[in-house]
């Protein structure tokens, strides 16, 4: 096995254009798990952790770029009132060790359906950078996730960043463990208001192949909200609207059954969720 | 006693100035260098020249082996040795109680990571493909993977009456092994055959599969020493019966297999039986080299015993005012593939079966079968944690079908010292069930949540499901107690070996026993111990090996009891010839001398002088083997017998709120009352009191090896779960000490009982909160949710 060990962002595209097969890594906390299990023996691994820019965040354009390097650990310190959903999902990942390492890009580079970035990422219509040695393109990251832990990369691509646009409405997120801390999700999701555009976002997590967004119950809050014009009253959530849409999320899901639990399981906690979360930003978004 | 040379990481002997004796909480030798990352544990081990041994273990639960060829592998540069079943030099076999179990499989595999070859070479890396490349044909059977049809009981038994028909029964369906399925059967049978109550209720109830889950794996260092003998220093609980086993594979006599114990990184009975030692031996002896071998984690999950997966079905009958008139239980134990511990583990859940109360008419049938399964035998609870979840529901359901309280309907029924056990034997010591019960009822229930909780104290905790949200709290209470030492008519004994003299003008102490230190603290109780017999500070715990008598098994709540009893006597015989020398050196002819604080004294004249100058140049040594009361086997058609030598109580008390919608738990408060009867190292008593409660936490609402057809699907710490500091409560202990005039001090063994009543009181107060029966236990969300 290789150690590659670019120490800048051109020179990591031009070794990952030379070692397609190469596998990055960042924090370790999924590629050094699968190498210590023997489940892969990569000829090339990609240190990308000597890459300063991808451990930076910075404001851009109205939105917030978030490097593909910056810690857990970081979001939860440094971007709390700027992406709370993705502060909230980071809060709970693994363990404070574990956090001071993941990276929200190795999230995306493992693409798990049970990636705790994912769900807070797909609420808030987060658009993932890529970049290779021929060129810069933007994914929108509903479209990024294409199977159980493939992605949208090409081989020569790297991921350089997420672009996420600050709320202009509540964010929640829940995620289910069989356990009260340092747990895999058993299924997991994610919930923004976008009162600006009247849009609500989801993130269903564990409970299909991929990371998926509820459209239907994307759809049928913000028409109801619009209907009823909540956007602008901020009135009491009518209960049928809060069991519709927690229906809706719960129908978006297509899970399975395994060792961390029951596809009808995660179905029902999903629905809980859901209603929780909606129940939790709306009293948010009434307070405002 | 020198201090033997070997391998970098090897253990030293432990010294400390203890200030303190039986009865306080000195600082543990280890625990500085345990704290500061600088204590050697097995796995830590290293020496010139050595070369590292991997395991090729079965993908199939059940299988026959056609053939093995080991080309392949052999040929690869950097392997050393490539061993099979034919390369075990004597019996190729063998086991604690039963010798069964292949040392690497010969024809046969029986269960999922089954050993069947081994490799050596001068890389972990190279010796782990080098597996790979092991050509093993299998020709796949169909496991066996229920114990109930393991034994021919299709349905609950109906043998009660015909016992006889059972091991039949097993010989005819397809056995596992040549003796049939059943590895044991203990009948208990007291009072009336046939009793009615007035009130009655049953239950089915469920244990998953348990791991002991230690943090240290399975890893030792085999050294040849040229005279065809091996040096193994290894992480295990009891090194006397390793040996006894390794010797019988090697065909090699015990002065050829000197063992000594290496750091051992948590045990729970999980390193009872051989792992990897006649594996690393036998790959030392053919290369000539030292072997290391290490378990990763997920190895280690197929790399030792379980603690038994159970099946259970409870009858309590009692009169209207709540006094229990008769027990009938069945438990069926599964324990895989081959025997271990099994029939022990059997002897205790049939025993202890139905808790610590007193029932006139008792029938309780506990079986141990035989399936594919991964192998079962010891873990702490040792088959009274099983029964413990039965029949502390069925006193709860009891209860609730008389209208009365919980705790009244244990008190009515509460076993006192006096009265009789289901075995017949008279509990002659003192067994406060009652009181453990009700100074529980005295501590403060902890108040109601918050409305604004920390989401960490909320079912969930960060993971932000719930703010409050059908979220019900629950109370449940349990007692429970565990026999403490080895049972049934084992000869179960210790070995000190206490040497006295002045070094640099100081009295000093060397013990010297081979009693495993796994974490408890024993190391510190021997030191505690030698300081009040000797009246002296400087204590050194010699490394625990071979070179002295057996210590007996680190398991069964026992090592104070019994190692605990041999330190003392040797200690007496030291102190004994060592006032008789000073007598005859110093002309004192007074028997009162006493020996305290490094210095000799005289109740009527005062200090003599000090210890040190007293004993001069003389070297005092004395090896004590130390037996606790004999039990006795059991009647094998009634269980009727003096079977074990002491119990000890816990109960406790647990508050959990549920998030009853989503299934989640969170244990609010786990209180625990328990009798100790001395606590020789406070300090150490609580920590055995917590980390036993947690462990039992564990298997009632997360911890279960998941099995489905034979095969583990959950080998790793990130789905095999065990509680966090977020999942295990703050505690408040109360430590009774009613002593047990039988017992060194009077103490009592600690470490069990506290893992056999918490998971009970969790599970009642989880109904509590729910209303729900919950007959299984780890209880699982969707078991709450009903999805």
């Amino acid at each position: 096995m290789e150690f590659l060990q670019p120490a800048t962002w051109a020179e990591a595209l031009q070794l990952k254009a030379v070692h397609p097969q190469a596998v990055p890594i960042q924090g370790g906390t999924d590629v050094m798990v699968e190498l210590n299990f023997d489940r892969h023996r990569p000829e090339f691994l990609l240190d990308l952790s000597r890459v300063g820019e991808l451990a930076q965040w910075a404001p851009e354009n109205g939105h917030i770029r978030l490097g593909a390097g910056v810690t857990y650990a970081r979001i939860l310190t440094e971007l709390s009132d700027r992406l709370p959903g993705l502060a909230m999902a980071s809060r709970t990942v693994g363990s404070p060790q574990i956090r001071n390492r993941g990276t929200v890009g190795g999230n995306l580079g493992a693409a798990s359906p049970a990636g705790d970035a994912h769900p807070a990422l797909l609420a808030a219509f987060a658009q993932v950078e890529v970049e290779s040695v021929s060129g810069l393109r933007q994914i929108p990251v509903a479209e990024f996730y294409t199977g159980v832990k493939r992605n949208a990369l090409s081989p020569d691509e790297l991921i350089k960043a997420v672009l996420i646009t600050p709320p202009t409405g509540p964010q929640q997120f829940c995620k289910i463990g069989t356990r009260n801390a340092m747990v895999i999700s058993v299924a997991a999701f994610g919930l923004a208001l976008h009162p600006d555009r009247k849009a609500v976002g989801t993130g269903i997590g564990s409970a299909a192949p991929t990371p998926r967004r509820a459209l239907e119950a994307e759809r049928f809050l913000a028409q109801s909200l619009t209907d009823d014009g909540l956007w602008e009253f901020r009135g009491a959530l009518p209960d049928a609207t809060s069991r519709r849409f927690a229906d809706l999320v719960a129908d978006a899901a297509s899970p399975i059954d395994d060792v961390r639990g029951t596809a009808r399981y995660r179905v029902h906690s999903l629905s809980v969720m859901a209603r929780r979360a909606l129940i939790w930003a709306w009293n948010d978004f009434r307070r405002v | 006693m020198t201090a033997p040379t070997g391998p970098a990481g090897a253990p030293r002997g432990l010294s400390t100035q203890v200030t303190a004796g039986v009865g306080s909480s000195p600082r543990r030798p280890d625990g500085t260098p345990k704290v500061k990352g600088e204590f050697a544990y097995s796995s830590d081990m290293w020496m010139e020249d050595m070369i590292w041994g991997v395991t090729l273990r079965s993908p199939h639960p059940y299988a026959r082996i056609r053939s093995i060829d080991i080309g392949a592998a052999l040929a690869m540069p950097g392997v050393y040795a490539v061993l099979t079943h034919e390369d075990v030099p004597c019996s190729k076999f063998y086991g604690l109680e039963i010798v069964d179990q292949p040392v690497l499989a010969v024809d046969t595999v029986r269960y999922h990571g089954e050993p069947v070859a081994l490799v050596a070479a001068d890389h972990p890396e190279i010796a782990r493909q080098a597996t790979k490349s092991i050509r093993v044909d299998y020709d796949v059977y169909e496991p066996i993977t229920d114990a109930r049809l393991a034994l021919g009981h299709p349905g609950w038994n109906q043998v009660h009456n015909a016992p006889g028909a059972v091991s039949e029964l097993s010989r005819e369906r397809a056995a596992l092994h040549p003796q049939g399925n059943l590895v044991r059967h203990l009948k208990l049978r007291k009072g009336h055959s046939d009793p009615v109550a007035d009130v009655v209720v049953g239950g089915e109830y469920e244990v998953g599969m348990q791991d002991q889950a230690f943090l240290g794996p399975e890893s030792g260092l085999a050294v040849p020493t040229g005279d065809g003998g091996v040096e193994l220093y290894v992480a295990t609980q009891w090194l006397h019966v390793d040996q006894r086993q390794i010797c019988a594979a090697l065909g090699l006599s015990p002065e050829k297999v000197r063992l000594t114990l290496a750091g051992v990184g948590g045990a729970f009975g999980g390193r009872e039986d051989l792992s990897m030692h006649v594996h690393a031996c036998m790959l030392a002896l053919h290369t000539g080299k030292p072997v290391k071998m290490v378990y990763n984690r997920e190895e280690s999950f197929f790399g030792h015993v379980h603690r038994h997966p159970a099946v259970m079905r409870f009858e309590h009958g009692a009169d209207r005012a709540g006094t229990l008139i008769y027990v009938k239980a069945e438990i069926y134990l599964d324990g895989g593939a081959y025997a271990s511990s099994t029939p022990a583990v059997v002897g205790n859940a049939g025993t202890m079966g139905i808790g610590p109360y007193i029932v006139p008419n008792v029938q309780v049938d506990a079986y141990g079968a035989y399936t594919n399964n991964p192998p079962c035998g010891a873990m702490r609870g040792f088959g009274s944690v099983q029964a413990a979840f039965a029949y502390e529901a069925q006193m709860d359901k009891l209860a609730a079908e008389l209208g009365m309280d919980p705790v009244e309907l244990r008190c009515r029924n509460a076993l006192t010292e006096g009265s009789q056990a289901p075995t017949g034997q008279v509990i002659d010591s003192p067994a406060p069930v009652e009181e453990l019960l009700r100074r529980l009822q005295a501590i403060q229930l902890p108040p109601q949540r918050n409305a604004d909780a920390d989401l960490r104290d909320l079912p969930g905790g960060v993971a932000n499901t719930t703010h409050g949200e059908g979220v019900m709290r629950g109370v449940g209470y349990a007692v429970a107690y565990k026999n403490v030492g080895f049972s049934e008519g084992f000869d179960d004994y210790s070995t000190a070996r206490v040497r006295l003299e002045a070094v640099a003008g100081e009295a000093t102490v060397t013990v010297h026993t081979a009693a495993a230190e796994v974490g408890q603290g024993l190391v510190t109780v021997e030191q505690q111990i030698a300081r009040t017999e000797l009246g002296v500070h400087a204590v050194v715990v010699h490394p625990k090996d071979t070179q002295v008598g057996s210590g007996g098994s680190t398991s069964a709540s026992r090592q104070t009891y019994v190692t605990g009893g041999a330190v003392k006597a040797a200690c007496e015989k030291v102190r004994e010839r060592a006032l008789k020398a000073i007598r005859q050196r110093t002309g004192h002819a007074t028997a009162d001398l006493r020996l305290d604080s490094g210095k000799v004294i005289s109740e009527r004249e005062g200090v003599i002088g000090t210890l040190a100058d007293l004993l001069g140049d003389e070297v005092i040594d004395e090896t004590v083997e130390w037996h606790h009361r004999p039990t006795v086997a059991v009647d094998p058609e009634t269980g009727q017998g003096f079977a074990h030598v002491q119990y000890a109580f816990s109960a406790h008390r647990a508050v959990v709120d549920v998030d009853t919608e989503l299934g989640l738990v969170k244990v609010v408060a786990l209180d625990c009352v328990q009798d100790v009867g001395k606590a020789v190292n406070p300090q150490a008593v609580v920590g055995q009191i917590q980390g036993g409660s947690a462990q039992g936490l564990g298997l009632a609402v997360m911890e279960e090896i998941l099995i489905s057809g034979g095969k583990i699907k959950n080998p790793s710490f990130t789905d095999y779960l065990i509680p966090t500091i977020l999942d295990m409560p703050p505690m408040r202990i109360e430590v009774l000490e009613y002593a047990d005039p039988h017992a060194p001090y009077g103490l009592r063994g600690v470490g069990e009982p506290p893992t056999i009543s918490s998971g009970p009181a969790i599970v009642a107060a989880i109904r509590d909160a729910t209303g729900l029966p919950l007959q299984r236990v780890p209880v699982r969300p969707e078991h709450i949710t009903g999805t």
